[in-house]
């Protein structure tokens, strides 16, 4: 019974390509606060309830018969302006404070939000049904539901969509200028008020399109935010600030990992793996920093 | 002269609180008797807890209307006390010592799950208010030798026994062998140990131990594992989170198993979320209306059922039934006391041996209901897509037959 993962060796490729599914959405997720972070110095608490809340967006409109992978086109609309009016309500007054500051902000949207999605769309867990049917290989050994490969897909589309703005149009510019030296940005001219607000914005737009596809794929529930923002926390801690495609590597390595964690380990050790691991990452760059006399700030 | 004042409005502040907390501290007031409940109003459990206080309320309207309780020779009221517990144990534990110490209630009524039951009882247990609770199925709540504590439904571990048995019996009376995965909880894990002790019965083999993190909402690994090993039978309990993820990536993943046993479908509302894909699957229930149990107030499974959407507009779940249960367990028992004395009404509880349209109600030793078997519903659909449950198991309440094994994916 023991490592039955290398004695069906279908096991292995069903467990790689679950894994590497799983972790482009969340590394999805955690673009948007590897964006966020580097730009405002905003560790963003609530990052995983903005996605249940774009989860929910996506399941009403299955509810009222639209099909809910629509939802990666509406919920990031939707979510953007909730983004962008957080941002003005809260994070403005936060985003110059030190980092605890702004954590115990999020904190408290993040219950605020939980509280109030509790109330207004009950404590039920739900889900919406994209009947997208699956992907059978090798006489049904291996299965992949098309929902997953359809959230991979939107994904990467969205990350290489976000990589181009970000270069080529002149918010991403404004936005990049001001992730480098906010105050150099101020004086040549950026409205960097107006960058952090979009940024904000940005961001809840990503969480809203990972949000629909989790509902597609998964299931969603007031409640279940959290391990979403522990996941992105981690990937963009692993992957380190800055670097986009280190942020797709590393969540799509932590998805990989944590299937192979669930398999040789067992299901019960799967996010106490990942954790074990970023601790083990966080030694070896402190190590590594220390000799090359850097050290972590 | 200001100290004076202070002090003054200060003394007859207090005096006034007091004043109002001793016309309030009687359990028996004029012709009511005051119950308290902490319910999950709010939070995580809140739709449960609405099952709950619905189940309450429809019991003590009927009850009062027909006739209320009678004691020494004079006629009584139900009324309840509700505070909101948040779905937060501790939050629960500081309303039930409220509710005793301040608003003198000498009767307690459950909260919802077996988390928020195990922080009240060591509560009520200490001041020796008797409560009968509903929906804390836990097996430690039993283990702990509470006097006090009566649970109208059958503990956890025996939610699942069922299945075991009837897969050991279609089997030829050989052993199964088992592909389980239970949520790291309370609840689920005494539901783990029952299937252990229905292994170990019938010589089972347990060939895949899954334990299910808090946050599940991925099982494709155990899926993929089950896919592997080919299990004769997969139970699977996680509260409705576990029962919707199971049934939708055993759909998507196509995992033929010829039974599928779980918890939690009917609070999941799983035909209506996943349609003809959660067909065939067995589930553990406390109660269905199609039961014939009878009692007096509520007649039967059926007119509780229409009764209860007529009120609420929805079908009752059997979080709603065995709550309305509690009342008339509670009723009775006021009544063959013919007192109010904690004690006696706690000694009336005890013998309690009586039928309710939810089932028999007898309390053992630790406090649980012996008298009343899960029983096992399968979900069956028409071609049409129309989804129902039909009591299958065990054979004496049976409204259809078991279909097993279930038909594998491709020929569906």
């Amino acid at each position: 019974m023991d490592f039955l993962i290398f004695q069906v060796p279908m096991l292995t490729l069903q467990a790689v390509l679950d894994g590497l599914l799983l972790g482009i959405l969340f590394a999805l997720i955690a673009y948007g606060m590897a964006l966020q972070w580097g730009v405002m110095n905003i560790i963003n608490i609530a990052q995983g309830d903005l996605v249940i809340l774009g989860g929910y967006i996506a399941y009403f409109m299955y509810l009222y018969g639209i099909h809910p992978a629509w939802g990666v086109i509406v919920s990031p609309i939707i979510m953007y302006f909730v983004g962008v009016i957080i941002y003005k309500l809260v994070i403005n007054k936060v985003v110059d404070r030190d980092l605890f500051i702004s954590i115990l902000a999020t904190f408290g949207i993040s219950i605020l939000f939980m509280q109030l999605m509790n109330f207004a769309f009950g404590a039920d867990v739900v889900l919406a049904n994209s009947g997208y049917g699956t992907t059978m290989l090798f006489d049904n050994s291996v299965t992949l539901p098309n929902s997953k490969i359809f959230s991979a897909f939107i994904s990467i589309v969205f990350a290489i969509g976000l990589v181009i703005y970000m270069k080529k149009s002149k918010l991403g510019r404004a936005i990049r200028a001001t992730a480098q030296n906010a105050r150099a940005a101020k004086i040549l001219g950026v409205d960097t008020e107006k960058v952090y607000a979009a940024t904000f914005g940005i961001n809840a737009a990503l969480c809203g399109v990972a949000g629909a596809l989790i509902s597609i794929t998964f299931t969603i529930h007031p409640y279940m935010g959290l391990p979403y923002t522990i996941r992105s926390f981690m990937i963009v801690i692993v992957a380190g600030l800055g670097n986009l495609p280190g942020v797709a590597m590393s969540g799509m390595g932590l998805g990989v990992f944590e299937e192979f964690a669930d398999y040789i380990l067992g299901t019960e050790f799967r996010i106490g793996s990942v954790f074990l691991l970023l601790v083990l990452i966080l030694v070896y760059r402190r190590f590594k920093l220390s000799r090359k006399r850097e050290y972590l700030k | 002269m200001k100290i004076k004042n202070i002090i003054i409005t200060f003394v007859s502040a207090i005096a006034i609180l007091f004043s109002t907390s001793v016309v309030s501290l009687a359990k028996v007031v004029g012709d009511k008797i005051i119950l308290g409940a902490a319910i999950s109003l709010t939070g995580k459990y809140s739709s449960n807890g609405v099952h709950t206080q619905n189940g309450y309320n429809m019991a003590v309207d009927r009850i009062n209307d027909m006739g209320g309780i009678k004691v020494g020779g004079k006629t009584y009221k139900f009324d309840i006390i509700y505070y909101d517990d948040e779905s937060n144990p501790k939050r629960a534990a500081q309303l039930a010592e409220r509710l005793i110490s301040q608003d003198g209630v000498e009767f307690m009524l459950g909260p919802y799950s077996s988390g928020l039951t195990k922080a009240i009882a060591p509560v009520t247990e200490k001041y020796g208010v008797p409560m009968v609770e509903a929906n804390g199925a836990s097996r430690s709540l039993f283990t702990k030798g509470y006097k006090y504590l009566f649970a109208v439904l059958a503990p956890a571990n025996l939610y699942l026994d069922v299945a075991i048995e009837t897969a050991v019996e279609l089997n030829g009376g050989k052993g199964v062998r088992i592909a389980q995965a239970f949520e790291q909880d309370a609840f689920s894990q005494d539901v783990r140990l029952g299937i252990l002790d229905a292994a170990e019965r019938t010589g089972s083999k347990i060939i895949i131990d899954d334990k299910l993190p808090k946050e599940l909402n991925d099982m494709a690994a155990t899926l993929a594992k089950v896919k592997a090993v080919k299990p004769d039978v997969l139970v699977v309990s996680g509260h409705t989170k576990g029962a919707l993820t199971a049934i939708r990536q055993i759909a998507e993943m196509k995992v033929d198993v010829p039974m599928l046993a779980m918890t939690h479908c009917d609070a999941a509302k799983l035909s209506k979320q996943h349609g003809k894909n959660s067909q065939y699957a067995l589930c553990a229930s406390q109660w269905h209306k199609t039961l014939t149990y009878k009692d007096d107030f509520f007649k039967d499974g059926m007119t509780y059922a229409a009764d209860f959407e007529k009120l609420f507009g929805y079908d009752p779940p059997y979080q709603s039934a065995e709550s309305s249960a509690a009342l008339l367990v509670f009723k009775d028992a006021f009544e063959r006391a013919n007192s109010f004395d904690q004690k006696k009404v706690r000694d009336a509880l005890a013998d309690t041996n009586m039928q309710t349209f939810y089932g028999n109600i007898k309390f053992a030793e630790g406090g649980q209901n012996v008298d009343k078997p899960m029983v096992l519903f399968q979900v069956m659909c028409d071609d049409a897509g129309k989804c129902e449950n039909k009591v299958v198991a065990p054979l004496k309440w049976a409204s259809a037959e078991l279909i097993h094994p279930i038909p594998k994916w491709s020929e569906r």
